[in-house]
């Protein structure tokens, strides 16, 4: 069906939309980048000046470093975790039969729709000093540990978030299994181990690495879960930001951090989707 | 043939405890009669969810926070169906940037569109508009109404639509009659996609929200921030509840698998 | 001497019995197909000779060992599967040579090996491609030489030709046959396509609903059929039921010369003929008169429906070249009396 035939149609039909996402979404990140260049003044503020000292500063100073690397190594290890378990639970998932597929695979990937603060409460309710985690401590003897406010919470915490993201597209990439496939390999000698490692593993990789990419970006820019349990000390580059531009109005230095994440995630997908292409071409031979 | 070993359901199990853990001891702390955060072993009571109704600014912001998301959902989707049907059937210059437009806020963390937005609203004065706080939503949940919308077109039928034309309907007709039931379970489902990921977004909102338009999860990331009693366990426990109610309504009617892992 | 033996091989799911009692005997070298409709059994009792799925009761001898609890991964033979299962990351060459890897085989040796498979299946210039680079034909190829490069005692096919179109399926029958006689691999291929089983089988075993009705040679199964549902399913076949009467059948009311002993008169019968046995003469000529109601042009022969007075026949008739009788023309049927088969009927089936 061709709605009209004028050559204008599309225009009219996407145009709407188009117009609020250049506005809202193009404009704003330009403006961004410019105020990460703009001069700041404690007492008078953003200055109509500019200046890379923001850049500087956040590439040198040892405290703005630290952040950084913290957030990208709970980052990472949230993503490692998420592959050791989620791959293994997708597996697991698609071998079960209806009904419980249907129902075990809801319970792993509904609680994406169920907001985030919600899900870092639970998690301090369940790792606080009187937490039911340190209570079962106690109740067997054990000293109690200190959770809630550390790297170990954060990344607990993390990784539940993150594990439907993981779990999803490893899910779709076993779906388009021939479930025959792995009895084949068992049929020509290939023990059940083998018969992952070489038939079933290839061929949902690409699945773990986008699942991976996905689980690292939102790590990398959590912000409600290194808020709420991670605590005042322990920041993550997300609430880093906030607090430069809530706490100490520093909004150009805000906005310096922000950019830098951004590139790194844009940085990352690139990546990712030169693999894809070097993998496509290698398949094509 | 293809079972699954008693290793691989012990490791089921755990994961499954794990994801479940946080949401059911909310639901139970949520009805302690304590004051603090325990999981009642005696009596159960309503007592927190009562004390919800003592704080009018956690009222003001849940109802703000349907609103929001009831008018970024529909907007949403008013923009959606018409880009989808232009993305999808025309050919025309310009057509992938427009669909990487459309799709670009799922790879800029929320965190830089918050910081993005509030930069534009501090040089256009406009801080603290509701109306500016539902175009913000819309950006953000645009890209999962498109791609479930999209997704629809692209699995049509189009000879269902033509058939429909050689019995001598016209384009508009076609489009009523034909097209559009066969794409409305996308749109719906997109809707309710779009309606909980509003409803639920904190990082972009904390950056735009003014303290007349905070929404739901801001508040309650603030409150938690300062202070966490039983209270928030009761509101916790309302918003999964409403949570799986929507999920129950989005799973009857469409297959919850099928959406979410279509969203990704 | 049976090399491969099936002895009462069943598999019950709940209270619904897939495969029952299935008892065969394979001669090694011999070429054996399970023919029967979808949902009999035939991928079941398949599997379970691959060790896929577990027999409820019944044992399964190769070569004179028990293999019945043997994995699949150490029963060492070869599998076509129905969608062919190649790994689709893996090359022409590189799929071929899984099976000798896990046998832990030289790498020279292995891909020696995989050469001369390549070249038996006419595929030695696809070895470097990706299967999805295949058409429908090669990849049946690449997937029956995945499974003989391992040199399996037995080869085992599930509806391998079913997913080609109708020529190319022709041309694969062929094809299979040739690669089969030239290794010798004993072989089972199930299939629901009865032209198929007929053409490339020593012998087929015909299933219905979970058991085996008739194992015979091909043509054997054509002209005696043991069941109805056989006579009809292999084949076409005209199956009408009467009474004995003066040492002829009568349908209808008409007697029809055959030849039968031991029939008591007045018995009930069923009359069954092939179309092919029938002949058209012309009115008044033969043994029963006709009226042509359709007719159908199948290149090498015609397939006519003939209304008689004791019902409708299919007759199929050679193509000479010459247009024979249109729709409506007046027609007789004859036939040798030897060519009508004469079945009684069990008490009370004749109604
Ligand atoms: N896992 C199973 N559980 C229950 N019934 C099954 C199962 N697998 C197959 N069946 C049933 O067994 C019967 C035979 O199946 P199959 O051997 O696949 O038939 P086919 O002859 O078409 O290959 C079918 O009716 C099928 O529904
Ligand atoms: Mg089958």
């Amino acid at each position: 069906m061709s709605v009209g035939r004028s050559a204008a149609t599309p225009f009219w039909l996407a145009g709407p939309g188009a117009l609020l996402f250049l506005g809202l979404v193009v404009l704003p990140l330009v403006l961004t980048v410019i105020l990460s260049f703009h001069v700041y003044d404690h007492t008078t503020g953003i200055k109509n000046e500019f200046t890379l000292a923001h850049y500087a500063a956040v590439f040198s100073d040892e405290y703005y470093l630290g952040i950084f690397w913290r957030t990208l190594r709970l980052a990472g290890l949230t993503t490692l975790i998420c592959v050791l378990i989620g791959a293994p639970e997708a597996y697991i998932l698609s071998r079960m039969r209806d009904p419980w597929r249907s129902v075990f695979l809801l319970v792993i990937i509904g609680p994406l729709l169920v907001s985030v603060v919600v899900r870092a409460f639970g998690w301090s309710m369940l790792l606080g000093s009187t937490g039911l985690v340190n209570q079962a401590l106690q109740g067997l003897g054990f000293d109690s540990v200190r959770l809630l406010y550390t790297e170990t919470a954060i990344v607990i915490a993390l990784v539940h978030v993150m594990l439907p993201f993981m779990v999803i597209p490893v899910w779709t990439a076993l779906q388009k299994l021939d479930p025959m496939v792995e009895a084949a390999a068992w049929s020509l000698g290939a023990s059940h181990f083998t018969a992952l490692r070489r038939v079933v593993l290839p061929q949902v990789s690409l699945g773990m690495l986008s699942g991976s990419l996905i689980v690292f970006g939102l790590s990398a820019s959590a912000f409600a879960i290194p808020g709420l349990l991670g605590g005042r000390r322990l920041k993550m580059a997300a609430t880093l930001v906030y607090d430069e531009y809530m706490h100490e109005l520093n909004w150009p230095l805000g906005a310096t951090i922000a950019i830098i994440v951004l590139v790194a995630n844009l940085v990352i997908m690139l990546a990712y989707n030169r693999v894809i292409e070097t993998r496509a071409r290698k398949a094509l031979g | 043939m293809q079972k699954n070993g008693p290793i691989a359901l012990l490791f089921h199990t755990l994961v499954v405890a794990f994801v479940l853990a946080p949401l059911v001891v909310i639901c139970l702390v949520a009805f302690t009669p304590e004051n603090t955060l325990s999981i009642p072993t005696t009596s159960f009571s309503l007592r927190w969810f009562r004390e919800i109704f003592r704080h009018p600014d956690f009222v003001a912001s849940f109802v703000n926070s349907l609103w929001l998301a009831t008018l970024a959902a529909t907007l949403s989707v008013a923009i959606s169906v018409p880009a989808a049907l232009a993305i999808d059937r025309y050919e025309f210059p310009g057509r992938d940037a427009l669909n990487a437009l459309f799709l670009s806020p799922l790879i800029i963390p929320h965190l830089v569109l918050g910081v993005a937005f509030l930069r534009l609203f501090a040089l256009i004065g406009a801080t603290g508009s509701f109306g500016w706080l539902v175009a913000c939503h819309v950006v953000v949940i645009t890209p999962y109404v498109l791609r479930l919308v999209m997704a629809s077109f692209t699995g049509l039928d189009r000879s269902a639509e033509q058939a429909a034309m050689t019995l001598g309907a016209s384009h508009w007709t076609v489009f009523r009659r034909v097209t559009a039931p066969m794409i409305l379970p996308g749109i719906t489902g997109g809707w309710l996609l779009a309606f909980i990921n509003s409803f639920d977004e904190l990082t972009m909102s904390i950056f735009v929200t003014s303290p007349q338009t905070v929404t739901l999860p801001v508040r309650m990331y603030m409150y938690a921030t300062e202070s966490i009693d039983p209270m928030m366990a009761a509101v916790s426990a309302l918003m999964i509840a409403l949570t799986a109610a929507a999920m129950l309504v989005l799973d009857r009617a469409f297959g919850l698998d099928k959406i979410l892992v279509g969203q990704k | 001497m049976s090399f491969l033996t099936l002895e009462k091989l069943s598999k019950v799911y709940g209270d619904f019995a897939a495969a029952r009692d299935i008892d065969l005997n394979v001669a090694k070298g011999e070429f054996v197909s399970l023919l029967g409709p979808s949902g009999c059994g035939k991928t079941t009792t398949l599997q379970m000779i691959a060790g896929l799925i577990e027999p409820t009761t019944g044992t399964i001898m190769l070569d004179g060992s028990d293999i019945t609890r043997e994995k699949p991964n150490r029963r060492g033979l070869g599998i076509v599967f129905q969608s062919y299962a190649l790994f689709p990351h893996m090359t022409v060459a590189q799929n071929v040579a899984f099976g000798l890897e896990m046998r832990k085989i030289a790498k020279a040796e292995r891909d020696e090996r995989v050469k001369a498979m390549l070249a038996l299946v006419h595929l030695a210039a696809f070895a470097e491609r990706y299967p999805r680079q295949l058409s429908g034909g090669q990849r049946q190829r690449v997937a029956i030489a995945r499974a003989l490069v391992i040199q399996p005692p037995v080869l085992l096919l599930d509806e391998p030709l079913s997913n080609l179109d109708a020529k190319l399926r022709e041309e694969m029958q062929f094809e299979l046959r040739r690669i089969q006689q030239r290794v010798g691999t004993t072989t089972i291929m199930v299939t629901h396509d009865q032209a198929e089983a007929l053409s490339i089988s020593d012998r087929v075993v015909v299933m219905e609903q979970g058991r085996m009705t008739q194992v015979d040679a091909p043509y054997k199964l054509y002209e005696n059929p043991a069941t109805p549902f056989i006579s009809t399913f292999v084949g076409k076949m005209n199956r009408l039921e009467g009474i004995w009467r003066k040492g002829a059948a009568e349908v209808a009311g008409i007697a029809l010369p055959a030849e039968a002993g031991g029939l008591a008169e007045g018995a009930a019968i069923a009359v069954s003929i092939r179309p092919e046995k029938l002949v058209l003469k012309t009115p008044g000529q033969g043994r029963i008169d006709g009226t042509i109601a359709n007719r159908f042009f199948l290149g090498g022969s015609w397939l006519f429906t003939v209304e008689t007075a004791a019902g409708a026949i299919l007759v199929s008739a050679p193509n000479d070249g010459e247009e024979p009788a249109r729709e409506g023309a007046k027609v007789a049927l004859d036939w040798a009396p030897a060519s009508l088969r004469i079945e009684p009927l069990a008490q009370g089936a004749a109604a």
